[in-house]
C-alpha cells in the first residue's frame, strides 16, 4: 500500500472534521429558526462520525468497533430528528411561529 | 494499487472532491438563510461524507450514511419545513447586537476549528501493530451481535420510544377544524 498519497493520510480527514465541528456550533449559535438549529447539529453528529472512522481506519487495533459506533450515532441522530420534528411541529401548532425568540412564555 | 497508470491522481481528485462537497455542504448548511438551502447542504455533505467513508475502507457506512441522511434525516426535515416554515422569506427584524452575536459566534466557531485541528494534528495517535479483525461487513456484524449486543437491542428500543414518542406530541393539539 502507498502511503504517500492523500487519501491514504489522516490529517486531511481530521481536519475537515474539526471543520465540521466549527461550521456546526457556529451555525446552532447564528441560526435563528428551529430547524437551522437542528441542521447544525446534525452537522455536528457528522463531525463525531467522521472522526470515529478515520481513527477507527488508522489507529484502532479493532477496525470494526468505529464503525459499530457510528452506527450508532446515525441511529441516535435519526431518533433525536423525529422527536425534534414533532416538537417543531406542536411548537408551531402552538405559537403558528418557529422563531426561537417568539418562545418566551416562561420567560420572567 | 492497480496498475492502472493514472489511478492514483484519479483516486487523489476523486477524493479532493468528496472532501470539496463536504466542506461546501457543510458551509451551505450552516450559512444559507432559506432553511430548504440548508437542508440541501446538509444532503450535499453527507453525500461528501459517504464518498470519504469509501476511501476509509467502510464501504457498508457509506451506504448507510446515503440511506439514513439523505434518504430518511434530509427527507423529514423537508417535510417539517412544508408544514411548519412559513413560505415568505423571514422579515428583517433589527435584533439588537445582532451583529455582535455573528461576531462572536463566528469567534468560537474559529477557536473551536483551530483548537481542534492543532490537537488532532499533534495527537501523538500511535498504529496498533496488529489489527485483530479486518474491519468487513462480516466483522462488524459478529460484534454487533456479539460484544455490542446489549447497545443494539437498546438502540432499537431507543427508535420505538422515539417514534412513539414523536407521535404522542405531535398529535396533541389537534383539532377537528
Amino acid at each position: 500500500m502507498n502511503s504517500s498519497l492523500l487519501f491514504e493520510q489522516p490529517t486531511v480527514y481530521l481536519v475537515l472534521a474539526a471543520l465540521l465541528l466549527a461550521v456546526g456550533i457556529y451555525g446552532l449559535l447564528r441560526r435563528r429558526t428551529l430547524v437551522g438549529m437542528l441542521i447544525a447539529g446534525e452537522l455536528i453528529f457528522s463531525a463525531a462520525s467522521l472522526n470515529f472512522m478515520v481513527l477507527n481506519r488508522f489507529y484502532a487495533p479493532d477496525p470494526a468497533v468505529g464503525q459499530v459506533f457510528v452506527l450508532f450515532i446515525m441511529g441516535l441522530a435519526a431518533a433525536e430528528v423525529a422527536v425534534t420534528l414533532s416538537i417543531i411541529i406542536a411548537v408551531y401548532r402552538n405559537y403558528r411561529s418557529i422563531q426561537p425568540e417568539e418562545l418566551t412564555e416562561l420567560k420572567g | 494499487m492497480s496498475s492502472f497508470p493514472g489511478s492514483a491522481l484519479l483516486l487523489t481528485a476523486l477524493f479532493l472532491l468528496f472532501v470539496a462537497t463536504t466542506a461546501a455542504g457543510a458551509l451551505l448548511a450552516a450559512l444559507a438563510t432559506r432553511t430548504i438551502r440548508g437542508v440541501c447542504g446538509l444532503a450535499l455533505c453527507s453525500v461528501g461524507l459517504a464518498g470519504l467513508y469509501y476511501f476509509l475502507h467502510g464501504p457498508f457506512l457509506a451506504l448507510m450514511e446515503i440511506l439514513v441522511y439523505v434518504g430518511a434525516v434530509c427527507v423529514t426535515i423537508i417535510f417539517a419545513v412544508m408544514l411548519a416554515e412559513p413560505d415568505e422569506p423571514p422579515v428583517k427584524v433589527k435584533v439588537r447586537g445582532a451583529r455582535v452575536w455573528g461576531a462572536g459566534a463566528l469567534l468560537v466557531g474559529v477557536a473551536v476549528f483551530w483548537g481542534i485541528a492543532h490537537l488532532s494534528l499533534q495527537g501523538g495517535w500511535r498504529v496498533p501493530e496488529a489489527r485483530t479483525t479486518d474491519g468487513s461487513l462480516q466483522a462488524i456484524g459478529v460484534s454487533l451481535l456479539t460484544t455490542y449486543s446489549l447497545a443494539f437491542e437498546l438502540i432499537s428500543l431507543v427508535l420505538l420510544v422515539a417514534i412513539l414518542g414523536a407521535l404522542a406530541i405531535a398529535r396533541g393539539g389537534r383539532t377537528r377544524a
